[in-house]
């Protein structure tokens, strides 16, 4: 297996006294999609929010290519989009998504591109705040792929699109992977998790299952992720 | 710190403010009704002369430290700053950036009030550039306390109560009702370490001085003293991580 892009090895976290991530240890493969998913609750903002460095660690480490997650040197090379649109609402889309191409050194025509990346070139010239939710966070998805990251985190990306504009998501994820990005994408929905290369199923702050969408059917011996889903979390159930 | 982060997140405040022209509507009419209501509350050019010039210094500082207050608080609550954090742009950008829009602003909205007021009859015996000066001088210090406090508040809702925490106590004892001298001992300590009684007193010096004072010269540095230590101390409070 290819050396992991995102390496988290023993992370605790504790917010508000309680613990949310347990000793958690990870590796995240170069160039593939990777959903991350897991109940609310189950501690996936939360790692995804160490992964990009601004999540205070309890203990353990967090390594984003090589570098402590954070770093300075990573501030262009991880682009993150959190799970409520992290957007201007006083400002228009290009107005969003040009000031934080100057915040991320990005050139100038990176703005059109991510613009059209997302969908969002008629409504360039609009206010941010009077568009709909899944607008904003087309907005938000914008700004992430400004410049030339390397690793794409997404906390929840497709949250109130319609089933075409997901589709159109998608496949730019994939374009993104085949070009040698790697995602991590976070989501509720089990039918996007079968569009991932791989899985990461969190419960209660640890992580439990990580493989294929086919691996997990064929192990639960299921045919919809639903099914498989549901299949774990039982078992895990009645074992503990 | 780099030149095009700082002037790109000036420029981005003030594109912010441009899409609600109704709050700019509020910053320069409120400031400009309240002198004519004190102009015709005393209903005497002389006594309005001698109250109008510290309030020069006292509304700009009031006004930016709301709308600054609230603007970053926003900036915190919808998870931008976060979003900041993770970028290269560097914490003086943003913080030094802010100060320049709405400087920028607060200069604009001095203007109209100065030249209101003296429509109404306020005058002075220096001159109006260095009552400009420290009116600008006082705003940027609003612009840092406002900066600084949103530090402290967790929602708009508090944020907008902190306005009467850090600046009524600095009006009632800037000097601006009392002299500060004829206050009580206890009274002068705690006025003296309040920046907002220096703006008072260098713009005291204007009007009473036809040539520069070297009190005004040292209240004004101690205006910009305080406006740094305030800048500073609110990028302390800017995290890359939380908890």
């Amino acid at each position: 297996m290819a050396a992991s892009v995102v390496e988290c090895d023993r992370l605790v976290v504790v917010r508000g006294g309680a613990e949310v991530l347990h000793e958690l240890t990870v590796g995240i493969r170069p160039g593939a999609i990777t959903g991350l998913l897991g109940p609310s609750g189950s501690g996936k903002t939360t790692l995804i929010r160490s992964i990009v460095g601004t999540q205070v660690i309890t203990s353990g480490t967090v390594t984003v290519l090589g570098q402590p997650a954070g770093s300075p040197a990573l501030r262009r090379l991880v682009g993150y989009s959190s799970q409520s649109a992290a957007v201007y609402d006083d400002l228009t889309v290009r107005e969003n998504v040009r000031y934080f191409a100057a915040a991320l050194g990005a050139a100038e025509p990176d703005v059109e591109r991510v613009i059209e990346q997302v969908d969002l070139d008629q409504e360039s010239t609009r206010l941010t705040g009077r568009l709909s939710g899944g607008e904003r966070s087309r907005v938000s998805l914008a700004v992430a792929l400004l410049g030339a990251p390397q690793v794409l985190v997404l906390d929840e990306p497709t949250v109130g699109l319609d089933p075409v504009l997901r589709e159109h998501l998608w496949s730019l994820f994939r374009s993104l992977a085949d070009a040698g990005i790697t995602l991590l994408v976070s989501s509720h929905v089990m039918d996007e998790a079968e569009r991932c290369d791989e899985l990461l199923l969190m419960r209660a702050g640890a992580v439990i299952a990580q493989e294929s969408p086919q691996q997990l059917k064929d192990r639960t011996g299921t045919t919809t992720m639903d099914a498989a889903f549901l299949h774990l979390i039982e078992s895990l159930g009645t074992a503990a | 710190m780099s030149l095009t982060v700082t002037m790109a997140t000036a420029r981005r405040v003030l594109t912010q403010l441009r899409h609600d022209p109704r709050s700019i509507a509020i910053l320069i009419a409120v400031p400009t009704v309240l002198m004519i209501l004190l102009r015709y509350v005393f209903n005497s050019a002389e006594v309005f002369s001698g109250l109008a010039p510290a309030l020069l210094g006292v509304f700009p500082l009031t006004f930016m430290f709301i709308i600054t207050s609230v603007t970053m608080l926003r900036e915190r609550a919808s998870g931008t700053l976060e979003r900041l954090m993770t970028t290269p742009l560097s914490k003086l950008d943003l913080l030094v950036g802010y100060a320049l829009a709405f400087g920028l602003f607060a200069l604009v909205q001095v203007l109209i009030v100065v030249g209101v007021s003296v429509l109404l009859g306020m005058t002075l015996l220096g001159s109006l550039g260095w009552l400009l000066v420290v009116t600008s001088l006082a705003a940027e210090l609003g612009v840092a306390l406002g900066l600084l406090a949103s530090a402290f508040a967790r929602t708009e809702f508090q944020a907008i109560q902190l306005m009467p925490v850090v600046v009524f106590p600095q009006l009632l004892l800037c000097g601006l009702f009392t002299p500060r001298d004829q206050m009580a001992t206890v009274l002068q300590w705690v006025s003296n370490v309040m920046p907002m009684s220096y703006a008072v007193s260098a713009i005291t010096q204007v009007t009473a001085h036809s040539s520069l004072t070297t009190t005004y010269v040292r209240d004004a540095l101690i205006v910009a003293g305080c406006t740094v230590v305030a800048l500073v101390l609110a990028a302390t409070s800017l995290r890359r991580q939380t908890p």
